[in-house]
C-alpha cells in the first residue's frame, strides 16, 4: 500500500515533468546566473522578510545616521524639506489634505527598508551598510511612534510590525464612473 | 485675354533670356549627415518643472506640435526616479530568477537573438493629468496630457523568455527592477507577461534612447507607465507583490473614504483636443482641421464624440485608420468657427463601450485626492479673440 502510493506519486511527478519538459528551454540562450552574479545585483526585499539580509539596528543608533545622510532633505526629525516628509498625517487621508507619509500611508514597515536600501540617500544610492539601513529604518518608524527606541530591527522582526495603514488598500474596482453613453 | 498673356510671357522669354536672371544668386544647402536633425525653425520641446532634483522627475511630450500618432524618440515623455544611468549594452546584464524552473542570465546579443516583434504602443503615466483633479489646471495640452506618448517598440515577447526559463507552480507576480541608481521595481501580475508584455530593446527604428530604458526596458501594454520598468537588469518571479515604494506608498489612488487603490494597472479611455487647444491663438473665423489623440489603455478606441459648442451637440469626428489597439488615435475634425466665444471638448469610446468620463464624474466617485489614473474629458475655451485656454469645471 505506502509502496503503491509512492508509485502514485512518481506518476504524479512524472507528469508533472512532462508539462516541465513542455516548457525546457528552446532557444538555450544565456547562462546560469552564479551567486556572484546575484549579489551583485543588490537586495530585493518582500513584504513577508524574504530578501532581508543579517544585521540589525536601532532608532538610537539611527538617529545618528540619520543625522548625518538624511537630515539635509527630510528634517531632522523628519518633517521635510527638499525631501519628503516621513513623519505625521495620521488621521489626515480622508480629509481634504491628506499627509501621506512612511507613518501615515505606507502598509508595510519592510518596504521602509527595501526603499532606504535600494534607494537613499538620494544622491548616493547604495552607500548605506545594512546595519545602518535597518537602523534608519528603526528610527523612522520610531519618529512615527511605530516602534520604541530600543527596540532591535532585524530580519525577523522587521516583518511583524503591523503598519497603522496595513488595511488601507483595496483592489482595483474599476470601470467605477457612471458615464452617459454618446446619442 | 489669355492671348495676350501669352505674347506678354513670349516676349520676357526671348528679350531676357541672356540678360535676366533671378533676384538673388542661391547658395548650396548643408553636406549629408550621419545622424538627422529637425529644422531650426521646429521649436517643440519636452517641458519640465524647475527643480532643485532634476534627476527625479517628469518631462511632456509637445503635443499640440505632434502630427498623426507617433511620437519622435527624442520628445518621448520622460519620468525618471533617479536620473538617466549611461549603460554600456556590452556589460549589461539580464536576470531571471525566483520561481523559475532555470534561473538565467542574458546578455543583450543573447536577447536579440530571440525571435523578435514590433509593437505599435501608446505609454501613459499613470499621474498624466495629475494636475486636473485639483483646481488648478494645466495651460497647455503639453502640461495637462503631455505624460503619454506613442512609439513603435521592438523586443522579445515575455512569453517566449518565460517559457525559457520555465515557471514554477505558484508563482503569480513577477518583480522588476531597472539599473539605474534608485533600483527602480515594481511588481507586475504574471498573468500579463504571458499575455502581452515585450521585453524591448528598439522604438521607432534604432536602439531605446537613454532615457528610454537602454539597452532593455519592459512595455506593458496599456498599463500605467511605471510598470515599464527601464534599464531592466532582473526579474523575480514570485507569489506575492512585493510592495515596492513605486506600488505602496506612490502610484495609489486615495478615495474620499481614506482608503486607497493598488495596482491600478490599466490607464482608462481618454482623448484631447491638441488643436485648438490651451495656449494656442485661432487666427480669426473660418474653416479649421480641429484635431486630437485618443487611446485606451483597455483596448481600441471604437469612435471620438466632439462638441464645438460647449457640448450642446457632439459629433463623431473621423479617426486615422489603421486604430490599433493600445496605441494613439488621431482623430480629426473640419470645424468652422464662427468668431464667438465657445467651448470644445472631446469624448472617447473604447472597444469594450467604456465612455470617457466628465471631470465632474470622476470626481464624484473619486474626489480629487487620487492623484493618479485621471482620465476625464478635458475642455479647451475658444474666446472670442481666438486665444484658448483651459476651462475649469
Amino acid at each position: 500500500m505506502w509502496r503503491s502510493k509512492h508509485g502514485i506519486l512518481a506518476l504524479t511527478m512524472a507528469l508533472v515533468a512532462g508539462v516541465a519538459l513542455a516548457q525546457s528551454p528552446k532557444y538555450r540562450v544565456g547562462r546560469t546566473p552564479t551567486d556572484e552574479d546575484t549579489r551583485a545585483l543588490g537586495v530585493m526585499v518582500a513584504p513577508d522578510g524574504t530578501g532581508l539580509p543579517a544585521g540589525s539596528g536601532t532608532a538610537i543608533e539611527g538617529k545618528a545616521v540619520f543625522t548625518t545622510r538624511c537630515a539635509s532633505c527630510h528634517g531632522a526629525k523628519g518633517e521635510g524639506g527638499d525631501g519628503p516628509p516621513l513623519v505625521g498625517g495620521k488621521g489626515t487621508l480622508a480629509t481634504a489634505t491628506p499627509k501621506r507619509t512612511v507613518g501615515s500611508y505606507w502598509p508595510y514597515a519592510t518596504t521602509v527598508w527595501d526603499y532606504v536600501n535600494r534607494a537613499m540617500p538620494f544622491n548616493q544610492p547604495g552607500t548605506l551598510s545594512h546595519d545602518e539601513v535597518y537602523a534608519v529604518a528603526a528610527y523612522v518608524l520610531f519618529l512615527n511612534d511605530i516602534v520604541e527606541e530600543k527596540q532591535v530591527l532585524n530580519a525577523r522582526s522587521l516583518p511583524l510590525i503591523k503598519m497603522p495603514n496595513r488595511d488601507g488598500f483595496v483592489s482595483d474596482p474599476r470601470p467605477d464612473v457612471p458615464v452617459r453613453r454618446p446619442q | 485675354m489669355k492671348r495676350r498673356r501669352m505674347l506678354q510671357l513670349g516676349a520676357a522669354l526671348g528679350g531676357g533670356l541672356l540678360a535676366r536672371k533671378d533676384a538673388s544668386a542661391r547658395e548650396l544647402g548643408r553636406p549629408l549627415g550621419p545622424y538627422g536633425q529637425r529644422s531650426p525653425f521646429e521649436k517643440g520641446v519636452r517641458w519640465t518643472r524647475e527643480s532643485k532634483t532634476p534627476e527625479a522627475g517628469s518631462s511632456f511630450t509637445p503635443l499640440a506640435e505632434s502630427h498623426g500618432i507617433l511620437t519622435p524618440s527624442s520628445l518621448h515623455y520622460e519620468r525618471h526616479h533617479a536620473g538617466i544611468p549611461n549603460i554600456d549594452p556590452a556589460r549589461h546584464r539580464l536576470v531571471i530568477q525566483g520561481m523559475v524552473e532555470r534561473p538565467l542570465l542574458l546578455t543583450v546579443d543573447d536577447i536579440k537573438r530571440l525571435p523578435s516583434i514590433s509593437r505599435i504602443l501608446l505609454m501613459e503615466c499613470g499621474g498624466n493629468s495629475g494636475s486636473e483633479w485639483a483646481k488648478t489646471t494645466g495651460p497647455t495640452v503639453q502640461r495637462s496630457h503631455g505624460l503619454a506618448s506613442c512609439s513603435e517598440w521592438t523586443g522579445v515577447s515575455m512569453r517566449v523568455l518565460l517559457e525559457e526559463v520555465g515557471v514554477r507552480p505558484g508563482a503569480s507576480w513577477m518583480i522588476a527592477e531597472g539599473a539605474d541608481a534608485g533600483r527602480m521595481q515594481r511588481s507586475i501580475p504574471l498573468a500579463k507577461a504571458m499575455d502581452d508584455m515585450i521585453l524591448a530593446y528598439g522604438q521607432n527604428g534604432e536602439a531605446l534612447r537613454p532615457e528610454q530604458g537602454y539597452p532593455l526596458r519592459l512595455l506593458v501594454p496599456g498599463w500605467e507607465g511605471a510598470t515599464h520598468v527601464k534599464w531592466l537588469q532582473r526579474i523575480v518571479l514570485a507569489d506575492q507583490p512585493y510592495q515596492s515604494r513605486d506600488e505602496t506608498s506612490k502610484y495609489t489612488d486615495l478615495m474620499p473614504d481614506g482608503k486607497a487603490r493598488q495596482f491600478t494597472f490599466p490607464m482608462e479611455a481618454k482623448s484631447v483636443i491638441t488643436y485648438p487647444s490651451g495656449g494656442q491663438t485661432v487666427p480669426g473665423p473660418g474653416l479649421y482641421e480641429l484635431t486630437g489623440l485618443a487611446w485606451s489603455g483597455r483596448g481600441r478606441v471604437e469612435r471620438v464624440d466632439v462638441t464645438t459648442d460647449g457640448g450642446k451637440n457632439w459629433q463623431e469626428a473621423r479617426l486615422q485608420e489603421p486604430r490599433m489597439r493600445l496605441a494613439f488615435v488621431r482623430f480629426r475634425l473640419a470645424w468652422q468657427w464662427d468668431g464667438r466665444e465657445t467651448t470644445i471638448a472631446s469624448r472617447c469610446t473604447d472597444e469594450t463601450g467604456y465612455v470617457q468620463p466628465s471631470r465632474e464624474s470622476l470626481i464624484s466617485v473619486r474626489g480629487t485626492n487620487s492623484g493618479f489614473h485621471y482620465n476625464g474629458i478635458k475642455l479647451w475655451k475658444v474666446a472670442a479673440n481666438g486665444s484658448v485656454t483651459n476651462v475649469e469645471v
